[in-house]
């Protein structure tokens, strides 16, 4: 990668772009250059995900698939091959006889999706195809439990693939099931708010993004929908790396989380203002920049939004409560979030 | 490779999903608006700030200015001495400090008096109309009164127009040559201005001059005195004469120990002038405690700067040779249940001076009214009703003479208000204005997409250098700085294309028509989430409930 | 060109003739020699323009093929038992998403218990999972069926799998006859994705289909397998042309049609029974055997053809349905419904147990006197099982089945066991 281009994507330069009213912070701004604005602010974007999908109203991984696939084809100048996991993902996008993919798409199996990725990079690299670049997506579920064997090897063979993960916490599709990227203390069918330690139990779970990190690949990201301009500049980072690479985006979920459809972005954003959702950007496994915090607020305004927490909130279980403070705390030290 | 080989079922063409009209699952839908910011709402002229900032951050200064004196003909004017309402009500002002709308306002003005941007009347319209005063209520009214294309003539008493801004306001705000040129291009719209003349009887200059309306402007010029016991032997002054000394240059009385008794802007400007003429001594003394005096917290600020002593929560209860006794006032406690506010405590202590100076507003001269009785006077101002009609027909009334505010900011928009009802009677009709939209309050944003923007200082005069002379205090912006100022603008309630809709709709549902064309949502998928309400960082969707 | 190798080598050899663009591998005995000859070859340069990749389980390297084919790869993998299994969900998706693979599966059995050698137990595990399945009964043969496995996969853009028995053919080593690239460039055209992942014409791959299409859907891989069968006849008679050897078609017949008793089996079982009904025929007695190449699609017609003449069918099988008996024999009963035939069904070879002539040939004997029953076990140990049952009926706690038996067979000291 150039030294040029990175200079225009790197994360320091939107905070000192000259003040243009929302600066860089919304999808377009008509003050700002052309290379400032977002895919999604052109009427040029692929739609990678169309209309016409089944996603829940509100739906942050429709939104954050989009996001990241749309940004992709322009860093690839639309040579993107995407394999997808089973999950809502694949169902809500292609129920015969409809798809909502406008880009070549390929579902197999819920835990194979990396593999199936690196099935295509291997097919592409033996026709000598090196502009044609592929992206495996999938579900927390799908990627940090299921799908993780195929996940590690892929990272271990480093095959050419972007690996994005959309983190709503839980089996949605099935019915709302812990996974091993559920949070602390949240509600799912099989972590209920009952007994001692209501929700999912505390000091369990994979972060999967550290995990990546330490495979040493070229790059791994956080991303949150609510910040578009990261979001994409990370995608089109990744893009120009060779070699596996491992996107993990939160997607907020209004059926799962038991919040208003209307407050899916609200959310994502406020998930990353109190510091339970880490945004950082890590190369060869060293952490190399983080995503500031602009305002931040107390754990308790994120979780009051979502029904997933309503116990945490109940004047017993502060317990509960310090310890997720707690949580983002550490995530803020950790990850140097101020 | 053709389509027919395609395994069924399991492989499916792009573009199917679109046979999906996901729109039914929709029980809310949401619609664009335009809702009024705060700023406009609270303009005495309705400015459309939004408007012109706008315009002014994308460098199109002309239309800025063509905007903005759409509604007010004084920019480099009122970019300076206006008291900025807008500012206070300014939705920025919760993020972090308030867009510094007026002295983006006073950057325009002064493009505008550079380029020599002039007005243009409008085709004549063959009626009249007789303005009483050239201060800023009538400048403003006669202003728009040209461009509704009737022939104006204004009756000034003075020797110079511009009333108050002239005579009340000191040179170090606002320095002539601005209120000049301003004035000279109202009147350059063909605006006839009679200067030394009084008008002694309203109907019959009426009647001489074939006008076939009148608007009295002549604000409220009679000083409101208070007389003290005691025998003292100092001058006692009125703020207004001192002030209207000053610009005529007269011999100045403030000399030695000055006290200003009074607690508004015009005291503030009394003290300020005071300082700038050499006074040895200058003291405030205000009844009101520092968090109540009327006078707005800059002039404050800059006055205790520039050397004058501000004593607050005392009273003058007598005045005996060169000593001022004062009265030790107190905040009542009961004040909350119907009580005064500010009680005296029964302690008193004394002031030395060399001249009282007392500021303590003004009225409007009954005098003027003797030979036009059918005129009602109410309260120490002309009666008139919501149209800003007094009790005889076809005579208007505007500015201090009227009730209001008695700011040039509220006399300016009464010019315009008066205007357009005159417009609307001389066709026969009654003013109706028009219906204004829900404002666009805080709450109905989303800030955070905003970016950090501290507000942009204004260049200020060193105090030393303020006490030497009348030089003005307060500089002009530089353009990049103007232009930033103009950034930092919200656009409450009106959609500035930001394609945060655009971008965010997870069904791709809304359509972008292209820059100044805005979007349209394509109600076929948009399942109606409200993400988009959620997200508009200005308040300019709404959500309402599908007919179901 | 005649060479002296083992079965894998020649089948690795005649997989790089093939020019495989995507060969992904996971060890598993008895397959390995395969991939681990196709590396050497990738690596050294004798095969180009080909991905070789070590991935990190069976259901990683099936899930590898799969999205390899979908971007349009002629792709290649092998694997055996329990590596089968492992990857089972990804061989349903590979062939219910059309994608012509080819795979070998080196047969062995599936444990527990624990047993690296040949039976058809893996193959039998996937007969419904929509593959096609051929089994080869010689080196030779498995070194040219690999050749028409990718020319029959890419005709019906259905995976195939290619069965040959681990170590008995796998590391076997015999006189083969290589062909040359030319003849199998001759045969094997360039590969042409019927459908492909390709950026300049997308398409949605895997959708979800629910009950309105899933019985079409379902009908007509049905149907394209039955389309196979006329497909297999054609190539196989097209390599016959080219190369000179009759090596595939759906059954490959000894004497079947003109004999009263005929085995009916699958592999490398074939050779053992043909040494021995030579010698019965030279002895005058009327035995065939009929030798099944197409496992998937079965190829009821041909059977039920092949077997018009006899009065009696051993169904031979290296694995049998636990509950229910040989699956084999099941579906001959069903293709041949109707036929005035007696069938028995024999397991044997199990988790690689050797078949010896002499055994076969007692149950022809027995067959000959009409004394063959249903369903024979070969050379099952009854005294073993008789004793192993009479301890469970005491009820004792008697420790693990296994190795109470083998203390019986004196292999483990009685000591050991309390």
């Amino acid at each position: 990668m150039s030294k040029e281009e990175t200079s225009t994507l790197n994360p320091s330069s939107r905070q000192t772009v000259k003040f243009y009213q929302t600066g860089t912070f919304t999808v377009g701004n008509r003050l700002l250059d052309e290379e400032f604005r977002t895919v999604q602010a052109t009427t040029e974007r692929s739609n990678s995900l169309d209309s016409g999908h089944r996603a829940c109203q509100g739906c942050g991984q429709a939104l954050g698939a989009r996001y990241a696939l749309d940004a992709a084809m322009r860093a690839t100048d639309n040579k993107i091959i995407a394999a997808n996991a089973t999950g809502c993902l694949e169902v809500f996008t292609t129920p015969y006889p409809e798809t909502a993919w406008s880009i070549p798409w390929v579902h197999s199996l819920f835990g194979n999706v990396a593999a199936v990725a690196s099935g295509i990079a291997a097919a592409l690299k033996s026709k000598g195809d090196s502009t044609t670049r592929v992206i495996a997506q999938g579900g927390d579920g799908g990627t940090t439990d299921i799908g993780f064997g195929c996940l590690s090897g892929m990272f271990d063979r480093n095959d050419d693939v972007l690996y994005i993960c959309y983190d709503n916490g839980g089996y949605m599709n099935t019915g709302v099931q812990r996974s091993s990227a559920t949070p602390a203390a949240a509600r799912t069918a099989t972590t209920m708010p009952v007994g001692d330690n209501p929700g999912s139990s505390f000091n369990t779970g994979k972060y999967l993004p550290t995990i990546a990190m330490a495979h040493e690949i070229p790059y791994v990201a956080t991303a949150s929908v609510h910040d578009l301009h990261d979001l994409e500049r990370k995608v089109e980072k990744a893009m120009t790396f060779r070699g596996a690479r491992y996107i993990h985006i939160n997607v907020p979920c209004p059926l799962g989380w038991g919040s208003q459809p209307a407050f899916t972005i609200k959310l994502s954003r406020m998930g990353v203002e109190c510091g339970l959702v880490p945004l950082f950007e890590a190369e060869n496994g060293q952490l190399t920049d983080s995503t500031k915090i602009r305002y931040r607020i107390p754990v308790e305004e994120y979780l009051k939004l979502q029904r997933r927490f309503a116990h945490v909130l109940k004047p017993h279980n502060t317990h509960q409560l310090d310890a997720i403070r707690a949580i983002a705390e550490n995530n803020i030290k950790r990850f140097n979030l101020l | 490779m053709t389509v027919q080989h395609k395994p069924f079922a399991i492989t499916l063409d792009v573009g199917s999903s679109h046979l999906n009209k996901t729109g039914s699952w929709r029980s809310m839908r949401p619609v664009y608006v335009d809702r009024l910011p705060p700023c406009n709402k609270t303009c005495p002229s309705g400015e459309d700030i939004q408007g012109w900032l706008s315009l002014a951050e994308e460098e199109d200064y002309e239309g800025a200015w063509r905007l903005l004196t759409r509604d007010n003909p004084f920019p480099a004017i009122m970019g300076r001495v206006c008291y900025h309402p807008c500012e206070g009500a300014c939705n920025r002002g919760s993020l972090d400090l308030p867009v510094g709308i007026n002295s983006v306002e006073r950057f325009i003005g002064e493009q505008g008096l550079i380029n020599n941007w002039q007005f243009e009347a409008a085709e004549d319209s063959g009626k009249k109309v007789m303005i009483i005063g050239a201060g800023p209520a009538g400048l403003s009214a006669a202003y728009h009164l040209r461009r509704f294309g009737h022939a104006v003539t204004i009756y000034e008493a003075a020797e110079k127009p511009g009333g108050m801004l002239r005579y009340g306001i000191p040179k170090y705000r606002l320095p002539r040559e601005k209120l000049n040129a301003e004035i000279y291009r109202v009147e350059n719209m063909g605006v006839e201005i009679t200067l030394n003349h009084k008008i002694e009887d309203i109907n019959t200059a009426r009647k001489a001059g074939g006008f076939d309306a009148v608007l009295i402007c002549v604000g409220a010029q009679k000083s409101n005195m208070l007389t003290f016991e005691g025998d003292a032997d100092i001058p006692v002054l009125d703020a207004l004469t001192v002030l209207r000394d000053t610009e005529l240059e007269k011999p100045n009385q403030l000399i030695g120990r000055v006290v200003v008794y009074g607690g508004g802007n015009s005291a503030m400007d009394v003290a300020r002038t005071a300082v700038r003429l050499g006074a040895q001594d200058v003291k405030v003394v205000s009844r009101e405690d520092p968090d109540n005096m009327t006078a707005h917290k800059f002039e404050i600020i800059e006055t205790m700067e520039e050397g004058s002593e501000v004593i607050n929560l005392r009273t003058i209860k007598s005045v005996n040779g060169h000593e001022i006794s004062l009265e030790i006032m107190k905040i009542s406690e009961q004040h909350h249940s119907g009580q005064l506010r500010v009680v005296g405590t029964g302690e008193f202590e004394t002031l030395e001076a060399d001249v009282l100076v007392l500021a303590i507003g003004q009225n409007v001269d009954p005098v003027l009214f003797e030979n036009s009785a059918a005129i009602e006077l109410q309260e120490h101002t002309i009666k008139v009703d919501s149209i800003m009609q007094t009790t005889q027909d076809g005579i208007f009334a505007a500015g201090d003479a009227a009730p209001s505010q008695r700011s040039v900011t509220s006399a300016l928009g009464h010019g315009k208000k008066s205007a357009r009802a005159i417009n609307a009677w001389l066709a026969g009709k009654v003013y109706q204005p028009a219906p204004q939209n829900e404002i666009a309050s805080f709450d109905k944003m989303e800030p955070w997409y905003y970016s950090d923007a501290p507000r942009t200082v204004q260049p200020h005069l060193d105090a030393v250098r303020r006490k030497s002379g009348f030089a003005e205090v307060v500089g002009d912006l530089e353009p990049d700085h103007a232009k930033y100022e103009a950034r930092r603008c919200m656009s409450c309630g009106n959609c500035f294309e930001c394609d945060n809709c655009y971008g965010i709709c997870p069904d791709n549902a809304i359509r972008k028509l292209g820059q100044g064309r805005g979007y349209e949502f394509k109600y076929d998928y948009c399942k109606g989430c409200g993400m988009c309400d959620t997200e508009c960082p200005c308040g300019a969707i709404n959500m309402i409930p599908e007919d179901i | 060109m005649l060479r002296q190798i083992s079965g894998s080598i020649a089948v690795a050899e005649a997989i790089a003739l093939c020019r495989p663009e995507v060969v992904p591998c996971y060890p598993i005995t008895p397959q390995t020699h395969i991939v681990e000859h196709i590396s050497t070859l990738v690596k050294s340069g004798q095969l180009k323009n080909c991905s070789y990749e070590n991935v990190e389980s069976e259901f990683a390297s099936m899930s590898f093929c799969i999205g390899a084919s979908a971007a349009g790869s002629r792709t290649y993998t092998a694997t055996a038992s329990q590596g089968l299994l492992f990857m089972m969900e990804a061989v349903y998706n590979a062939s219910g998403l059309s994608l012509p693979i080819v795979m070998t599966l080196g047969n062995r059995s599936i444990g527990a218990p624990i047993n690296i050698w040949n039976d058809h137990s893996d193959a039998m595990s996937v007969r419904d999972a929509g593959w096609i399945q051929l089994f080869v009964e010689s080196n030779q043969q498995a070194l040219d069926v690999h050749i028409q496995a990718f020319k029959l996969a890419e005709a019906l853009s259905l995976p195939v799998m290619v069965n040959m028995d681990g170590f008995i053919l796998t590391h076997a080593i015999t006189r083969v006859d290589m062909p040359t690239q030319e003849q199998v460039d001759q045969f094997l055209p360039a590969f042409v994705a019927r459908q492909k992942l390709d950026t300049d014409a997308p398409l949605s791959i895997g959708a979800m289909v629910g009950p309105d299409a899933f019985t079409e859907v379902r009908y007509l891989a049905h149907h394209k397998q039955k389309e196979a069968l006329a497909v297999i006849e054609q190539q196989a008679a097209e390599f016959h042309e080219i190369f000179g050897r009759d090596s595939g078609g759906l059954i490959k017949s000894y004497f079947a049609e003109h004999s009263e008793i005929v085995f009916v089996a699958m592999g490398s079982v074939i050779g053992t029974m043909l040494e021995l009904i030579e010698e019965l025929r030279t002895e005058g007695h009327s035995v065939g055997i009929l030798s099944l190449r197409s496992f998937r699609p079965f190829p009821a017609n041909a059977i039920c053809n092949a077997l018009g003449n006899a009065k009696q069918a051993i169904i031979f099988e290296k694995s049998f349905a636990v509950g229910m008996g040989g699956v084999l024999a099941s579906e001959i009963h069903m293709a041949t419904a109707g036929n005035d035939l007696k069938i028995s069904s024999v397991i044997g070879g199990l988790g690689g147990r050797t078949i010896t002539k002499k055994s076969l040939g007692k149950i022809v004997e027995c067959a000959m006197h009409g004394e063959l029953d249903k369903e024979v076990f070969l050379d099952l140990e009854g005294t073993t099982v008789v004793k192993e049952l009479r301890r469970q009926q005491e009820g004792q706690s008697s420790g693990p089945v296994a190795e109470n038996i083998l203390r019986d067979m004196g292999v483990v000291s009685a000591s050991k066991t309390l």
